[in-house]
């Protein structure tokens, strides 16, 4: 059972979260386009404070309990039962703290090159809308922030982007927002089956999920409209089709936040209202899942090797990743699970930072071609280092923080799902294979003419990755103080899955938090 | 004396006062404004405001009249006034007085000004009026007509432009014809039921199921009453004449059939089907279901290839008659009589988008009311910011995002379909909503991501500037804090007599 506990909290953190990005976005709206450093600061000051109070969550949150915390709940429209209901738990936390702390970063470091003050009001707004998702404890709050998000991200990456920025816009818009479709549909049916349960309608996941039971087949049409919500959003094979358009389309500032952040709401979302919500719906739908997450894997992998754009093939490399946290999430296990919210930060910060020396190296040669790119590391030997470590975290080498997720999701699945992680497995060696062949084509060799003049990593950049680089290694070194906090959340899901279907998780003898 | 031995039926001056206030206010501004020989600058709008303020007051009185005494009828039983009634005639209210103000700077852009057009919008807010509130075919068919009348002449009311001409002309005639068999379909329920009133009739069909005897008439007659309300809420396939005349007329005048004409004939056709038909549900909710799905999808799908953005909005008008219909729907099902009230609301917030976005176009359309393509469209986010932004506000919000009134209205009509449980249909409309978005989008690309090839300035009047600050602020507030609304509209579910 997850129940609601944690500290009593004398101020709003959680609201504040929400709240501050848009107070800031408003504020850069209208602030003079004349004055351009105070619409800057503006944007900083409000988004450095959203970081500090995520930070400050971070610092605050109770490691050993598993329930959901800093919970604030207020009536909004009492008519239909919807409530302004917020709460983080060990699954949601490090999510939070990572949107906290990417969005400052983007901020301060990526640079739009024109019409700041719309970029920075629309990128604080996004910033809100995210936060919500992770928080929302309230079905149709979430589809509320779920649903907002699309707008910033979509004039973020229609006025900022490359060449070819409307039609991916456009198709990240309405990919979306089909699987959204199909979500509010679920998500009105929920509240007015469970009606029969309670005697009142409401929209409340913790009550939904604790006390409402659904009939089996039932159950399993509503987890589905949601799954194809989330399944859109990560995204799921076969419908994954927007996200190289969209990854490779958008400014560099966001396809971090893209890769980051906004990816991992459809993880997030499987885990907190598909597994919660339907545990039994879940359980049976898991050999579809994962055999989509496998396939995602190998597949993302192969199309990766093939891509002749950088950022196109970091794109897929995002598909093979993410296939691995849908494989954990399904494989219904203690360390699977753990893995999967692991890997959902991991996979935020190395490929955040991935797409930032990609959008680094476009600023320098204004091209992605990986062919016309060479020997940059005779020339920019720093800059080399750098994304070298980056790339081995993407890779999942020992000792940096992609291993660390990779290898719990794939040791925790053995027991579940023994023959989809077998063939996922070499999904692993795949990713050495296609990121050390566009690293070997990119940085090694003599530079040409055009790529002897390469500019060597500058202060700001290298200050922005020096945040990216430090959370890798630590991460990787010292990953016990993060897998405390998720993992009795991780726990008590598991253990309300089990309660409500027939699912027993294999008894495997396991020391905790062993990477 | 004649008066002597006819005893007329009692008439309840006081709740009638808000159709007096639109009476008077067209008989002054068409006298007075043809007497005095012009008014100074804005008067007629600022007249016609004041005029829909009054009516409004007296609204109030009747809703809390409502409210304390219950739901009656009025004047031999022919009107009713019920909530649901008094919520929709404050959205034809909410119309007239955005639309006025609206209209101001457009008539002196176009050296048009005059009283005309502002009487018109005030008796077609009368004939949308009686339509609401009309318990008797017969008196339904009457407001229809003075609905239907002045709408034609204001399509028709740029006299300097052929398509405004042709617009109205093409109203006309097809509307005749839209009139023509809602008339035949009245005649023939008379004939079946003997009796024009719409509780009679309910009480006369609900004794004759198992007799069964004229069926067929019925049938029929049921029949030609649907079409000639698709009609007029532009239902494909009755959607025809729609892309046309809101493309040729004047841009506020559009926006103005947009959301009074409609909340008028869905409002009617919510009371004749809820109250009048109860008894034949089986027979019409399966119509209804094929209307709602051909106009959702249709209204989307059209849309996507057009290149004039009065006629995408057009097309959007019909995409959103679709989803309106997803709640007609709803009500269909036993019980479910509360989807009435999603109805209205949707009706209500729609009317503030459409008009809010007419708005918009009124002002890019230049002098002349014709640049209306997507490419006149280009690059307003430079030329005009705020007005982009709440032209985005507007569209976001017929797109059904969040944090607007779209959604909250969107979100009504999709939680009474779920609760009949029509999960197809609310799967198809929320589907259909998706391609609708494409267009909305296709709108915004132009506003914000396309350069610019023309730098001429948009004039923004103060009364149009003052609707649409006044839409924006409507949208996000609803959008955010719905509660004060869904709680009138929840009085609004019960119909008198259903």
């Amino acid at each position: 059972m997850i129940a609601e506990s944690g500290a009593v909290v004398s101020f709003p953190a959680l609201s504040l979260l929400i709240i501050l990005p848009i107070i800031g976005s408003v504020l850069v709206a209208l602030l003079s386009e004349k004055r351009a450093e105070y619409v800057k600061l503006a944007a900083l000051l409000t988004s450095v404070a959203t970081g500090a109070i995520s930070l400050w969550v971070l610092g605050a949150f109770d490691a050993h309990k598993g329930g959901f915390q800093f919970v604030s709940r207020h009536p909004w429209i009492e008519p239909w039962g919807i409530s302004w209901h917020l709460g983080i738990d060990g699954i949601s936390l490090f999510l939070v703290v990572l949107t906290g702390v990417l969005f400052p970063l983007v901020i301060a470091g990526v640079d739009p090159h024109h019409d700041e003050k719309r970029y920075l009001a629309w990128l604080l707004l996004l910033e809100a809308g995210v936060m919500g998702s992770f928080l929302s404890l309230d079905l149709v709050l979430f589809f509320l922030f779920f649903e907002i998000v699309l707008v910033p991200m979509y004039f973020l990456i229609g006025g900022w982007g490359y060449d070819n920025r409307i039609y991916a816009a456009t198709k990240f818009f309405l990919y979306t927002m089909f699987g959204s479709a199909f979500m509010l549909v679920g998500i009105v049916a929920t509240a007015l089956l469970a009606r029969q349960d309670l005697g009142y309608v409401t929209f409340d996941l913790v009550t939904l999920a604790e006390k409402s039971s659904f009939a089996t087949d039932t159950a399993r049409w509503l987890f589905m409209s949601f799954a194809i919500a989330f399944a859109v959003k990560v995204p799921v094979f076969p419908l994954h089709t927007w996200l190289p358009d969209a990854h490779t389309q958008a400014p560099t500032g966001g396809s971090v936040i893209l890769a980051g952040v906004l990816l991992k709401m459809g993880t997030y979302g499987f885990l907190r209202f598909g597994l919660y919500l339907f545990p039994e719906a879940a359980v049976w739908a898991r050999p579809l899942f994962l055999t989509l997450a496998t396939i995602g894997i190998i597949y993302g992998a192969i199309a990766a090797t093939m891509q002749t754009d950088l950022k196109r093939l970091v794109a897929y490399s995002s598909v093979a990743h993410l296939g691995f946290i849908v494989l954990g999430t399904f494989a219904f296990t203690d360390q699977a699970i753990t893995g999967s919210v692991m890997q959902m930060v991991n996979h935020g910060v190395s490929t955040g930072a991935l797409f930032l020396l990609v959008g680094m190296i476009y600023e320098r040669r204004h091209t992605r071609a990986i062919a016309e790119l060479k020997g940059l590391q005779q020339v920019a030997p720093i800059f080399a280092a750098a994304f070298m470590v980056v790339m081995l975290s993407s890779i999942g080498v020992p000792g940096l923080n992609g291993f660390v997720g990779e290898f719990l999701v794939l040791i925790g699945s053995f027991s579940t799902a023994r023959w989809w992680v077998v063939i996922a497995a070499t999904g692993v060696i795949l990713a050495a294979l296609y990121l050390l062949w566009a690293y070997q084509r990119v940085f090694h060799g003599e530079p040409d003419e055009a790529n002897s003049s390469f500019a060597e990593l500058r202060p700001r950049e290298g200050a922005l990755l020096a945040v990216f680089i430090a959370a890798i290694v630590f991460t990787g070194l010292y990953p016990k103080p993060m897998l405390e906090r998720i993992e009795p959340s991780v726990k008590k899901l598991i253990e309300h899955v089990e309660e409500h279907s027939d699912f027993v998780q294999p008894d495997i003898k396991h020391s905790e938090g062993e990477g | 004396m004649l008066a002597e031995t006819l005893t007329g039926p009692e008439i309840p001056w006081l709740d009638l006062g808000w159709a007096l206030t639109l009476l008077a206010g067209t008989s002054i501004l068409l006298i007075v404004g043809a007497i005095v020989p012009r008014w100074r600058h804005g008067l007629y709008a600022t007249f016609t405001v004041l005029t829909t303020v009054v009516s409004f007051v007296f609204l109030v009185v009747l809703w809390g009249r409502v409210t304390d005494d219950g739901m009656a009828s009025a004047i031999s039983k022919s009107i009713v006034f019920d909530h649901f009634a008094v919520l929709s005639l404050v959205a034809v209210l909410v119309s007239v007085f955005l639309t006025a103000l609206v209209t101001d700077g457009f008539l002196r852009r176009e050296e048009y000004d005059g009283p005309e057009m502002y009487a018109l919008y005030l008796t077609a807010a009368l004939g949308a009026s009686v339509m609401i509130v009309a318990n008797d075919l017969i008196v339904l068919f009457l407001g229809l007509e003075t609905l239907s009348l002045s709408l034609y002449l204001l399509a028709a009311s740029h006299r300097r432009k052929t398509e405004s001409q042709e617009a109205g002309l093409k109203y006309f005639v097809l509307g005749g014809f839209a009139s023509a068999f809602f008339l035949y379909g009245i005649a023939l329920i008379y004939g079946v039921s003997g009796t024009t009133n719409l509780l009679e009739i309910n009480g006369t069909l609900r004794g004759s199921i198992d007799v069964n005897t004229n069926d067929a008439l019925l049938l029929i007659g049921i029949g030609l009453l649907i079409v000639g309300f698709a009609f007029k809420v532009s239902a494909v396939p009755f959607q025809v004449w729609t892309p046309d005349v809101y493309q040729g007329a004047p841009s506020p005048v559009t926006g103005f059939m947009a959301s009074a004409g409609k909340v008028a004939a869905f409002a009617a056709l919510v009371r004749v089907l809820i109250v009048a038909l109860p008894s034949r549900i089986d027979d019409w909710q399966p119509v209804i279901w094929v209307l709602a799905v051909l106009t959702l999808v249709g209204g989307s799908v059209m849309a996507v290839v057009q290149t004039n953005v009065k006629r995408m909005l057009a097309f959007s008008s019909i995409s959103h008659a679709g989803f309106i219909l997803v709640g007609v729907e709803a009500s269909a099902h036993a019980n479910r009589t509360d989807a009435v009230s999603s109805v209205v609301v949707y009706l209500f917030l729609y009317s503030v988008l459409v008009i809010g976005s007419f708005a918009v176009v009124t002002a890019v359309s230049g002098r002349g009311d014709g640049a209306t393509s997507l490419d006149d469209l280009r690059g307003l986010a430079r030329r005009r910011p705020v007005l982009a932004l709440a032209l985005t506000v507007f569209l976001i919000a017929q797109a059904g995002v969040p944090a607007t009134s779209g959604f909250i209205a969107k979100f009504g009509v999709i939680t009474a379909s779920v609760d009949a449980e029509s999960y197809a249909l609310a799967i198809i409309a929320m589907l259909a909503a998706v391609i609708a978005a494409y267009l909305y989008l296709r709108i915004m690309v132009s506003a914000w991501l396309s350069e610019s090839s023309d730098e001429s300035a948009v004039e923004i009047p103060r009364g149009l500037g003052l609707a649409v600050a006044l839409c924006v602020v409507f949208t996000i507030a609803v959008g955010v804090y719905p509660g004060w609304l869904l709680t009138l509209a929840d009085k609004a579910t019960t119909l008198l007599g259903a």
